[in-house]
């Protein structure tokens, strides 16, 4: 049977056959940027067009249904209209970094997708501290948005930047803590050893009701990492226009608009190889007939289905939550994210300790 | 006591979130109960709720007879006037004079529907129709002669 170990190995083997080593991690870098920026403009066409068909069914509308088959070709229609649009620059704006930022923002998405393990033996990056990475990394984001408000010499920017600044650093704090409290269970930092810690179960299953706070607590912080509604008070069209990349048009707005989507998925795929196991089919303890019959559906759909199934969550929230006030957001983290997480990784370690979890 | 408080608001705050997550997720699960049409590709089935007001009309029965009797309240009660009523005499068998209209002019440019004149109506002569494709070329042609030409009061209408 056909898989991405199995592809990449190929790939791996019929490479070192005809080139030198030196040649061959050259071209298989190549192939996995490649791969990378391939992934992320399909990511964005599809996540956009599911976010569209999730809001027109939530709000009881159809949705894009005019451009291809049942608008299915919505979203390429638009990004063809972004490429042809003009990339202005305001003149006031300090051009260097006004350009600098949503790639920025891009790069920040791309090195994230390294140590996401897509499949089973598939990762572009099996490095052992990979958690730590992401958790690092992530938080790098909000640069990208800061030298974007900054740079715009606009007053709504740099509001909307700042916003997202007080957000993300307060935020950083519960999804990190709950991350943590995996991590305690599973006893390692490297994502690839989390997954096979969930062989026999995912963690939401096995760690008992402090897991399920965690996963909440993970996934409310991550929506507001991630500036998407309730939490998009960096944006907030009503208040600030359109926040931080009110000056963008043209394909730099559209960088920005993917990272968004890429750091969506990206949160979703930590979220899913942390608390649902990754590539890991669904396993019942060691009931060996249940499992094997799982372990038919490929690792890959396992990974994709979890993390959308992540995705659909998150778009669901924006679309049934009104946005929080700034001094509401900040009161949800400190007075009431933070101190539940706090005491929830103590429950979590005693129970690691005791070996309370199955 | 402080730490009960405290959870009561959490568990609180939880169950409206749930309580909202639900109905969306009904609404997402239930697409009969999308409101939205596919207009232009629909025109031949197009339903409109009951209260879809498009535009003044008289009624007139088989006859050519409608029911006004130029009585004027309509005009008095339209917020912008965009009724105008023209009335003239017309002479009864008996040789009285009688009041009655001569055109019904409706300016459907200033209409905001509001159904006001329709309220106003004592006979029930005019009712809001359920049409609304109503962009033409030249805005002349907005403006409306509501009863039709050569159509009486109705008998017994006062």
């Amino acid at each position: 049977m056909w898989s991405f170990s199995k592809i990449s190995k190929l790939i791996d083997s019929w490479l070192s056959v005809n080139f030198s080593s030196t040649w061959t991690m050259v071209i298989e870098m190549v192939i996995a940027g490649i791969a990378v920026i391939t992934l992320f403009a399909l990511l964005g066409l599809v996540l956009v067009l599911m976010e569209r068909r999730v809001a027109a069914w939530i709000q009881i509308r159809l949705g894009p249904n005019r451009v291809g088959p049942g608008g299915m070709l919505q979203s390429l229609a638009d990004t063809l209209k972004l490429l042809v649009k003009e990339g202005m620059t305001p003149d006031g704006a300090d051009k260097f970094l006004f350009n600098l930022a949503p790639f920025i923002a891009m790069i920040v998405a791309m090195l994230l997708m390294a140590p996401i393990a897509f499949a089973s033996n598939f990762q572009l990056w099996d490095l052992n501290i990979g958690v730590l990475y992401v958790t690092a990394i992530s938080s790098l984001m909000v640069i990208s948005i800061l030298m974007a408000g900054w740079a715009s010499n606009n007053k709504y920017s740099l509001m909307g930047a700042m916003r997202s600044g007080a957000q993300i650093v307060s935020y950083e704090l519960s999804a990190g803590l709950s991350i943590m409290s995996i991590v305690v269970l599973s006893g390692s930092l490297n994502l690839n050893e989390i997954i096979q810690s969930q062989a026999d179960g995912w963690w939401l299953f096995k760690g008992h009701i402090p897991v399920v706070i965690a996963f909440i607590i993970f996934i409310i912080a991550v929506t507001a990492e991630t500036n998407r509604a309730p939490f998009d008070l960096a944006e907030a069209e009503s208040e600030l226009t359109a926040g931080f990349h009110t000056e963008y048009s043209g394909m730099k707005f559209a960088l920005f608009f993917l990272a968004e989507y890429i750091n969506v998925f990206i949160v979703c795929a930590i979220g899913a190889t942390l608390f649902l196991g990754g590539w890991m089919p669904f396993h019942i303890g060691h009931w060996q007939a249940f499992n094997h019959v799982m372990d038919f559906i490929p690792s890959s759909i396992w990974f994709f289905g979890k993390t959308f199934f992540l995705i659909f969550l998150i778009m669901w929230f924006r679309w049934t939550f009104p946005r929080l006030r700034i001094d509401q957001l900040l009161d949800l983290e400190w007075k009431y994210l933070l101190p539940i997480s706090m005491f929830n990784i103590l429950l979590i370690t005693l129970m690691a300790i005791l070996g309370w979890h199955f | 006591m402080f730490i009960l408080k405290y959870i009561k608001e959490v568990y609180n705050g939880l169950k409206s979130l749930v309580v909202g997550l639900r109905r969306t997720l009904y609404y997402f699960s239930h697409h009969k109960e999308i409101i939205t049409q596919q207009y232009p590709d629909n025109r031949d089935t197009l339903v409109f709720p009951d209260r879809f007001k498009g535009e003044v009309v008289m009624l007139h029965d088989d006859n050519n007879e409608h029911a006004c009797t130029g009585c004027t309240a309509c005009e008095l009660a339209c917020p912008n006037a965009t009724i105008k009523i023209i009335t003239k005499f017309d002479i009864t068998p008996e040789g009285k004079k009688k009041k009655a209209i001569d055109k019904f002019v409706y300016h459907l440019e200033l209409c905001t529907m509001c159904n006001l004149c329709v309220v106003a109506c004592p006979t029930n002569a005019i009712k809001m129709a359920q049409t609304f494709e109503h962009s033409v070329f030249n805005r002349a042609e907005l403006t409306k002669v509501l009863n039709k030409p050569a159509s009486k009061i109705r008998e017994g209408v006062e």
